[in-house]
């Protein structure tokens, strides 16, 4: 756990970096500090590995005020991945990532076979241990930024854009990969970004930021999209937080018709032998041999934010829902899963 | 010509030995002593002005002068070579200085913050992550400063000492351009050689310059 016990951060020029903030990071989870710049986002998180020392307060990891003993040993024990991967340019990539373990004195053939493995476990060929950070693409480079900083297996980790240098395709991968290796490591993370959508997408936690240092709200994401704090916090995740914040509702409640329904009449689904779902046929769309792509379906585990998508793109407006091995087992009219939504915002809000 | 080869080898390759010794001296010497100022400019904001134009204006010294001068300063006889040595290293200090500050400059500011934050403290980071960086700028800095302290040797001869400037001399007084000749193409030589050690000792040094470089291409 970290804890912000009172914190601020006064420059000597009078300017208020971060005044008085009081937060607490959950182990195991990823904690997103999120907000406009000046926010006092990136100072904060600076002073959890001292990069900058707080002018009131305490920092505390696991209840130990890390401003007791050395900066340097407790910086080795926290794992840092900057924007733009920061990589020494003279060090092949697997020196690169064997950084920190060099710096505790692991020997070097273990911290080399370690280097090898994280490499393969953030998506890198080992074909390119050897190489130098110039001949890496930018995706490639955040990948050793992220394995470098995961060498010492440290139990807390922070990361500062780490994913803002890259293209937005590329950036999604990225962002996933990582989802997916934070579950497996349970590290805690503390993590500063200025997208909101990535605050929302990658945290367990957002801390929004506003102006002259001071925490507007801590909330899970579900909650910041469907409860904002204030005006603020409600104008800095968007207008379409509602569309976005059923993201975090399963489909798997939705109400659906049997498939047999969209089957008959002059437009109708048409589906393989194995039951699997092809297009839709009828005047205006697809054959019944070439039939129009539905646009896609949705399984139980996806989200209400997928099912709404396929309802709006859906060529007839109707959603096709499939079981594990991909056969269709049921379909949502448009204006059923409207009716469903209200009916589920209504019990949120409790209004009659 | 040849007949002076023969006739003179033992005194050409006297003058050859001391020319290397009075060029690559103050070479070592400068790295030496630079190091240390040129850290000391990039990491004290406020010294940086003060000591880049100090070494600019050292440079500025004509080399006679200073080899005049440098005996009285450091009461030691004018034909001592120690005086060559001397005014040499000024000016290779002169010179390198502002090499290690561009050089240690050149390090991405995201980098070494980056060093710091995994751990690094001072000294080990300005040896093992700032340093290797500055490497090509101070090595094309230091390709400079040997090339020019080889052709700066023989202005030592005006005074009597000076490798192979001796050898210029010399011809002068005789008015016979064998000497001259041999001493001309032996300075040459010696820079060339010299440079291509410090270009070997780049590449071998610096081997992720050229992957850039495999990158552009």
């Amino acid at each position: 756990m970290i804890t912000f016990d009172g914190v601020s951060k006064v420059y000597p020029d009078g300017t208020v970096a971060v005044d008085g903030l009081d937060l607490e990071l959950p182990t195991g989870e990823l904690t997103v500090f999120v907000g406009p710049s000046g926010c006092g986002k990136t100072t904060s998180l600076r002073m959890i590995n001292r990069m900058v020392e707080p002018t009131k307060g305490r920092v505390l990891i696991d209840g130990k005020d890390v401003a007791t003993g050395d900066a340097a040993s407790l910086r080795r024990g926290i794992g840092y991945v900057i924007q733009a991967a920061g990589l020494f340019p003279h060090r092949t990539i697997v020196e690169n990532i064997m950084t920190v373990p060099g710096l505790v004195g692991t020997s070097k053939k273990k911290a080399r076979s370690t280097a090898v493995e994280l490499m393969e476990r953030v998506g890198l060929s080992e074909s390119m241990a050897d190489r130098y950070p110039v001949q890496l693409s930018g995706g490639q480079q955040q990948r050793v930024g992220v394995a470098r900083a995961l060498a010492a297996d440290p139990p807390v980790m922070i990361m500062d854009e780490p994913f803002s240098a890259v293209d937005p395709i590329v950036r999604e991968g990225l962002q996933a990969e990582f989802l997916r290796l934070q579950r497996d490591l349970g590290k805690t993370i503390a993590m500063v970004t200025h997208d909101i959508d990535e605050a929302i997408k990658m945290g367990d936690r957002v801390a929004v930021f506003r102006e002259g240092g001071h925490l507007a709200q801590f909330a899970t994401p579900r909650e910041l999209l469907s409860n904002p704090a204030d005006d603020f916090v409600a104008g800095f995740v968007g207008r379409d937080r509602g569309f976005r914040s059923l993201s975090f509702d399963s489909a798997a409640g939705l109400e659906v018709e049997p498939v047999a329904v969209a089957q008959a009449g002059p437009e109708h689904l048409v589906l393989d032998d194995a039951g699997r779902p092809l297009g839709w046929s009828g005047p205006g769309l697809g054959s019944d041999a070439a039939p129009t792509h539905p646009g896609g379906w949705y399984t139980t585990s996806d989200s209400l934010r997928l099912v709404t998508d396929l309802a709006i793109t859906s060529p007839v407006g109707i959603v096709i829902r499939v079981d594990a091995d991909g056969v269709a087992d049921g379909v949502i009219r448009h204006t059923s899963l409207m009716k469903q939504l209200e009916a589920r915002r209504r019990r949120e809000v409790d209004v009659a | 010509m040849i007949q002076y080869l023969q006739n003179n080898g033992p005194v050409i390759q006297a003058a050859l030995s001391q020319h290397v010794y009075l060029a690559l001296v103050p070479v070592l010497l400068g790295i030496v002593v630079s190091l240390p100022i040129g850290y000391l400019a990039v990491r004290f904001n406020f010294l940086y002005h003060p000591l880049l134009n100090l070494s600019g204006i050292l440079y500025a010294v004509p080399s006679l002068a200073l080899i005049v001068l440098v005996p009285s300063v450091l009461g030691i006889r004018i034909l001592d070579p120690l005086n060559i040595i001397v005014a040499l290293t000024v000016y290779t200090v002169a010179l390198l200085v502002r090499v290690v500050a561009d050089g240690l400059k050149s390090v991405d500011p995201l980098v070494a913050e980056a060093a710091s934050a995994m751990g690094y403290r001072r000294l080990r980071r300005l040896v093992s992550v700032e340093l290797p960086i500055a490497l090509p700028v101070m090595l094309a800095g230091l390709r400079v400063a040997t090339v020019a302290n080889v052709s700066l040797v023989s202005v030592g001869a005006l005074i009597g000492v000076g490798g192979l400037g001796t050898l210029f001399t010399r011809g002068q007084q005789l008015n016979y351009a064998p000497p001259i000749i041999v001493g001309i193409v032996l300075s040459v030589v010696l820079a060339a050689i010299l440079d291509g050690i410090i270009v070997l000792i780049q590449r071998r040094t610096t081997p992720w310059v050229r992957a850039a470089g495999r990158i552009a291409s």
